[in-house]
């Protein structure tokens, strides 16, 4: 197996999820934290995110889908939903989950159903990327050091 | 940490799994025994059963019962009021960090929480 390749292409996977915006800062943060001793730690991380993420934006869908709407209960998980992106660093799915609550403190149903379906694709997006880029990883082996691109 | 020092033991209190891992990470890499758990309420049976603790990190937003009510909870208690108390919020409420503070938090943090406020914090503990 090309190792060399594939971390040349786990790099490269590692960029663009950079320049194209989807992460911020605080993967870098969550990149420092990684040692010896918790080799996976950013990838466990992650997986929490998704974990917790997917549970939340059922909560949301549901409460989207009642008749009566209720904004602050919308508010409080997307509240959560963005404290867990702002943890991880996923900050395109961060920026559209403040214009949500900005449509909640409107009661702009049709705003926050709209900004809902992006962040849904931002996620799945996001998801994919991320999966692909830790799968890249483990093909390399351990050897693969993350290092900040050139600024 | 050098040799002679004793292990400080550190409860962290949040009910984001994601927030929790990172937390207890950064507290971990500092060589601190941390305690993990997702509510108040769970803290509050931490503390009654293990003496310890040499302080409480906790996140402020939590359903039942909040960073701030766990806050004032513990500096009402004989047994537990000597214990700092640091507050993490992702929002940055001024009154909100008031009242903490007030209370007698030890200190607010706004996530993400850091490496370096960490540092700052337990220099202040191990001091």
């Amino acid at each position: 197996m090309d190792y060399v390749n594939l971390r040349r292409q786990a790099a490269s996977l590692r960029k663009s999820l950079f320049d194209q915006g989807y992460l911020d800062e605080q993967f870098y943060q969550l990149e420092d934290l990684q040692d010896d001793a918790s080799p996976n730690f950013v990838e466990e991380v992650v997986t929490l995110f998704f974990r917790d993420s997917a549970r939340l934006m059922a909560n949301i869908d549901q409460a989207l889908d009642k008749c009566v709407k209720d904004f602050n209960k919308l508010d409080v998980y997307m509240q959560q939903l963005k404290g867990s992106c702002t943890s991880i660093g996923a900050s395109r799915l961060k920026t559209e989950c403040t214009f949500f609550r900005e449509c909640c403190r409107d009661e702009n149903i049709e705003g926050c159903m709209r900004s809902f379906q992006k962040i849904k694709r931002e996620h799945s997006v996001l998801r994919q990327k991320l999966e692909s880029y830790f799968q890249l990883l483990r093909q390399a082996g351990p050897i693969e050091c993350a290092t900040r691109p050139s600024k | 940490m050098g040799s002679g020092d004793c292990e400080l033991h550190v409860l962290a209190v949040d009910d984001s799994s994601v927030d929790r891992a990172v937390i207890a990470r950064i507290l971990r890499n500092s060589k601190y025994r941390v305690t993990a758990v997702d509510s108040a309420e769970r803290a509050l049976e931490v503390l009654e059963m293990e003496p310890n603790v040499n302080m409480i990190i906790t996140d402020y937003c939590m359903p039942e019962m909040n960073g701030y009510e766990l806050l004032r909870r513990v500096k009402g208690s004989r047994d537990l009021r000597e214990i700092p108390v640091v507050i993490m919020s992702s929002e940055y409420v001024p009154n909100r960090i008031t009242r903490c503070m007030e209370e007698g938090a030890e200190d607010f943090l706004i996530k993400p929480v850091r490496p370096s406020d960490v540092s700052r914090l337990c220099g202040r503990l191990r001091n």
